[in-house]
This record gives C-alpha cells, structure tokens and sequence, in this order.
C-alpha cells in the first residue's frame, strides 16, 4: 500500500485519470484508510470542477454563429464554389 | 457549428479578449472546414478541432513572445491553497448552504487565475482543466513529451492556486492568524 508521500505526489495524475489500473488501485486502498489523503484529494477534485465551471461559461456573441455560417459558405478560394462544395 | 461555444470560451481564455477571440474561432472553423478531408472518421472531432484553435493561437499570437519557455513562475509549495483552507474558514461559513467552498471564488476571479497564467502554462491548463483533454492530446497539440505536460501543468497549478489565494486575501477574505498550516 502506498504512503501519504506517494499517494499525494500522484494525486494530479489521479484526478486527471491518468494512472494505471494497478497504480489507480494502490491510491484507492490508501485513501479508504486515511482521512488527511482523502480530504486533500476531495478538494482538488472541487477545485477542479470549480474551475471547468467557472471559466467555460462565456456565451457565444450574438453574431458570431451567423458570421461562421456565412464565411463557410463563401466562395473563399475564389474556385467559384461556395464552402459548403469545396473543391478536392 | 456544435462546438463553437466551448471553441469560444477557450479562445477567449488564450487570447483574452473578445475580438481577438472571435477571430480565432472564425479561423478555426475555416481550416477545420477546409482540411476536412485531413479529419480520421471515427476518431475524436474535438480534440482535432481544439488542435486547430491551438496551432492557429500559437502560430496567430505565440510569435510575439519572445522566448516563452524561459517563463518562470517562481517556488510556489505544492498543494497551496488547501494548505491555506483553514484562513479562509471564517469566510466559508458565511456562504449559504447549498454553496460550495469553492463557489467563494467568482467566476471572473477564476478566469482572471487562468488567464493570468504565462501561456505556457495557460495553454496546457485551460486543455486539461478547463476541456478535460488527457495529457497524450494535449502533447500532440502543443508538440511537448507528456512528461513536459505534467510538470507545466503542475506548475501552472500552483501558481493558479497562489492568485485564487491572494484574490481571496484581496476581499478581506483571509485571516492571516490562520495561515499557512
């Protein structure tokens, strides 16, 4: 079983989804017996979802969705197709 | 035009500002439109999208920057805002109760942490944080080793971390008897 040490360094990879099956099952069994690893890596799968939540919520510009329909259907390399027919 | 609102929000977080970012996505989705017989069916129509607005950032704005890799973000301890959590205590249990912890950082206060983040470290931050790509898309989107990722990542973290913290301190939000533990 892993150590505090070991199971915090690995914490980013971990919230990220990036460990081995193996190494994800080593974590687990550390975290199911020691509350201070559990706290630390709750908050940082908070912060990460706060993050995501708070810095994605931009609303679209009105007019841009018409200006991408607009400039895909030009005729933008001058082949005398729209972009909806581009030459291949 | 499924992705431009996700397209958007990202670009707004590269380049950070509006006009800048509506260039950037019209450019994207015309090299998407016109390379799209480079597009793999079956594979992810996103992650090659998001490669696109990447190369386009990079190759539109990048080249301003003069030696971007020599960014340094100075010795920030790890785990640093949960370390401080306990400061920021008084300031929590003012929060309603359905609120989170988190939810004592603005939305503005968190972009502002992101996009004050050199883009070195914005780009791979705002890719896993904020998209949620994994760190093999990521390294080909910014031509890095995955190894590279990690630790911008790591570094670009903390230093996110450290701006939340002192946002919060800025509001009065800290109780300095209680920091660091």
């Amino acid at each position: 079983m892993a150590n505090c040490k070991e199971t915090l360094r690995e914490l980013e990879p971990f919230i990220d989804g990036e460990l081995s099956d193996n190494a994800r099952e080593h974590i687990h069994e550390h975290l199911d017996g020691c509350v201070d690893c559990q706290q630390a890596f709750e908050f940082h799968v908070e912060l990460r979802d706060a993050i995501r939540r708070k810095a994605s919520n931009d609303e679209l510009p009105e007019g841009l969705l018409q200006r991408l329909e607009v400039c895909l259907m030009e005729d933008f390399d001058g082949d005398g197709k729209v972009g909806n027919e581009p030459a291949r | 035009m499924e992705f431009a609102p996700q397209l958007y929000s990202t670009a707004l977080r590269m380049t950070r500002n509006a006009a800048d970012a509506e260039d950037l996505v019209q450019e994207t989705m015309l090299r998407g439109y016109r390379s799209f017989d480079t597009f793999t069916e079956g594979t992810n129509l996103r992650a090659w999208l998001y490669r696109i607005l990447t190369n386009s950032f990079i190759n539109r704005y990048r080249s301003k920057q003069r030696r971007p890799e020599e960014t340094n973000l100075g010795d920030i301890e790890d785990l640093y805002l949960y370390r401080r959590v306990s400061s920021l205590e008084s300031a929590v249990s003012s929060l309603s109760a359905e609120d989170e912890f988190l939810d004592l950082f603005t939305d503005d206060e968190v972009k502002a942490a992101v996009e004050h983040l050199p883009d070195t470290f914005r780009l791979p931050v705002l890719l896993a944080d904020v998209e949620g790509f994994a760190y093999k898309e990521i390294a080909e989107m910014l031509d890095i080793p995955v190894g590279t990722v990690m630790s911008r990542l790591h570094r670009g973290r903390k230093a996110m971390q450290k701006e939340l913290y002192e946002f919060a301190r800025a509001r009065g939000l800290v109780d300095d008897t209680q920091e660091p533990v």
